[in-house]
């Protein structure tokens, strides 16, 4: 079509001006896109380490905090407590957990290690085995990943545990490495039987208690019910319902995310402002030709239309050129602020490749519009008569 | 064949047209209580000094301003009362303008100003006249066709322009002191090709300073102070 030529034709003649138009276009898609590739990127990599544990109910003693570094708690959670988050859980998986941290001895290496006691058959449900068993009686331990590479633990090895009164325990099972997690980290811990613990260390109110939620949907509802039980007169336990902790990180990073965008999209509104600048330009230096145009018989709509057909060119060219390098940039950002580019390539990621197009087109359009509209509204006698 | 017979619908009728343009300084009474016909197939000529109301006029005439009060019917069209969209149909259908200024677009080579016209008439070029018809019609040299305005001479450009005025094949054309940018030589033969096209029935307006011009012409209007005299 005619307008379209002649627009494209104003570009090629202005090819300088119309560059720099483009080239700001194409900064601003190129910075609102990698903004949201690496936001997008971030809440994944977050996300992605702790859905794992989003299911879990934490529950843990009021006071306990005043018992971190002995071996023993001796307010902790009561048998009579943990049965009733039991009764509260319904069927969900109720794990009282015994914890506390020694010193440990392999051969002639010392060291310290947390230390947590846990029924047998609960284990299995918090973690998982990489080389050997689960344990099955209270002789054997299982250790976690990051302990075993360090102290070069293997099956059949034996530990040290205590400094006074030492016990030698054997290593049976070496865990699966398993991340920082709301309720229990094993990755530099020993995993012994609960009836082990608290023999060896004379316990018997457990230091946390955690509940498996079968369906995500009833964690509030459990959630709720555990704390009318146990916190009715007083405060005697802390529950932490790990998806509450998750979403207010995640919404966090949302915020970030959204934060991050907006910077793109402040340059984004230069580029249309470059835009805008552009266009007025070549109506003022055109008015004659569109004075020319409009007495010949070209209708306002049309002068309009060849107008924006000039912002939508200049706007599409610098929306692929930039969809393209903001690739590259979404790679490189991703590369250096999350040393990894694997959360680049899932269509949450790609897809803000497409709206920061979208966007450049969209904002060079609606900068095309009132220049474009000034020189469709022209009286044809002024402009022929412009110089 | 013959200019204007007797008793012909006027194609152009100014019934007491009066123009005003509100300045700052004050209203300038650009047409006073103008009434005139014009038949088809006439070539008239419109004289006067500056300030006399000649461009009124003929933007009048060119459906690009409507009158203060009065009626201007074109083609037996009242254009006061008509809506922006028609006006421009108007011109682009049924009236050809030649400019001093030759005014060709200077983005489109020969051909395509030539055609610029026929695309906006039917959004396609094959269309009323061919657009190299016409280019051969007002004596363009063949071989300039994808030249842009600017590589040519200013008797070159406007036979283009001429080229360009008639390709919609209109009933009136409009020429604002078409040879004021010419030598008399090139300004002689642009008047000749104007003059064949008024043989061929084309309605011609001319506005002009020039006596010699205004010879070409079978009526003169004579403009002084927005009237004619």
């Amino acid at each position: 079509m005619i307008f379209f030529e002649f627009a494209k034709r104003n570009i090629r003649l202005h090819w300088l001006r119309s560059l720099l138009a483009v080239i700001g276009i194409t900064i601003g898609v190129v910075a609102i896109t990698s903004m949201g590739i690496l936001g997008n990127s971030l809440v994944l990599s977050i996300s992605n380490t702790l859905t794992s544990v989003g299911d879990t109910i934490v529950i843990t003693p009021h006071t306990s905090f005043q018992n971190f570094g002995g071996g023993s708690s001796t307010s902790g959670i009561s048998e009579r407590d943990v049965e009733q988050i039991r009764r509260s859980s319904g069927s969900n998986a109720v794990i009282p957990v015994y914890a506390g941290g020694d010193r440990i001895a392999i051969g002639r290496d010392v060291g310290a290690a947390t230390i947590y006691g846990l029924d047998p058959k609960d284990i299995p449900l918090l973690l998982e085995v990489v080389n050997g068993t689960y344990i099955r009686s209270s002789s054997g331990v299982m250790v976690g990943s990051r302990i075993a590479e360090e102290f070069n633990l293997k099956l059949g090895s034996q530990i040290t545990i205590g400094s006074d009164d030492a016990t030698a325990v054997r290593v049976v099972g070496i865990l699966k490495e398993r991340g920082v997690g709301f309720d229990i980290n094993p990755d530099f811990g020993i995993i012994a039987s609960d009836q082990w613990f608290s023999e060896r260390y004379g316990v018997s109110s457990y230091d946390q208690v955690i509940v498996k939620v079968k369906n995500l949907d009833e964690i509030d509802r459990v959630k709720s019910a555990i704390e009318e039980k146990l916190n009715r007169r007083e405060t005697t336990v802390n529950v932490l319902d790990t998806r509450a902790i998750l979403e207010g990180i995640l919404s966090a990073f949302n915020q970030i995310k959204i934060f991050t965008t907006a910077i793109g999209g402040i340059s984004l509104i230069v580029a249309g402002v470059s835009i805008f600048n552009v266009m007025m330009m070549s109506v003022t230096e055109r008015t004659k030709e569109i004075g020319v145009i409009r007495s010949i018989g070209t209708q306002k709509s049309e002068v309009l239309k060849m107008f924006l057909d000039e912002a939508i060119i200049l706007g599409l060219i610098g929306s692929l050129v930039g969809g393209v390098l903001s690739f590259a940039g979404g790679y490189a950002v991703s590369q250096i602020m999350l040393q990894t580019t694997e959360y680049l390539f899932v269509p949450s990621s790609l897809i803000n490749i497409l709206y920061g197009m979208l966007f450049g087109v969209v904002t060079s359009l609606l900068s095309g519009i009132y220049p474009a509209w000034k020189a469709a509204n022209l009286n044809p006698i002024e402009a022929l008569r412009h110089e | 064949m013959s200019g204007g017979g007797e008793g012909r619908t006027p194609i152009i009728t100014f019934d007491h047209v009066t123009k005003v343009y509100s300045l700052p300084a004050g209203d300038v009474v650009a047409l006073n209580d103008v009434s005139m016909d014009v038949l088809p197939g006439e070539f008239i000529a419109v004289m006067g000094p500056s300030g006399s109301g000649k461009s009124t006029m003929l933007n009048l005439i060119g459906c690009l301003d409507v009158p203060t009060s009065g009626k201007v019917f074109i083609k037996g069209h009242d254009i006061r009362t008509m809506a922006d969209t028609d006006l421009t149909r108007l011109r682009r259908d049924h009236i050809g303008f030649v400019f001093q200024q030759f005014n060709l677009l200077p983005l489109l080579n020969v051909v395509e100003n030539v055609e610029f016209p026929l695309i906006l008439k039917c959004g396609r070029k094959e269309c009323g006249l061919k657009a190299y018809e016409v280019i051969r019609a007002v004596g363009l040299e063949e071989g300039l066709d994808t030249h842009t305005p600017s590589e040519l001479s200013g008797g070159q450009q406007q036979r283009v322009a001429i080229a360009r005025a008639l390709v919609n094949d209109p009933d009136i054309i409009i020429c604002d002191e078409p040879t004021g940018n010419l030598d008399s030589k090139s300004g002689a033969t642009i008047m000749e090709v104007l003059a064949s096209m008024n043989q061929r029935g084309k309605t011609i307006i001319v506005v002009t300073h020039d006596p010699k011009i205004a010879a070409f012409a079978r009526r003169t209007l004579e403009l002084l102070d927005g009237r004619i005299v």
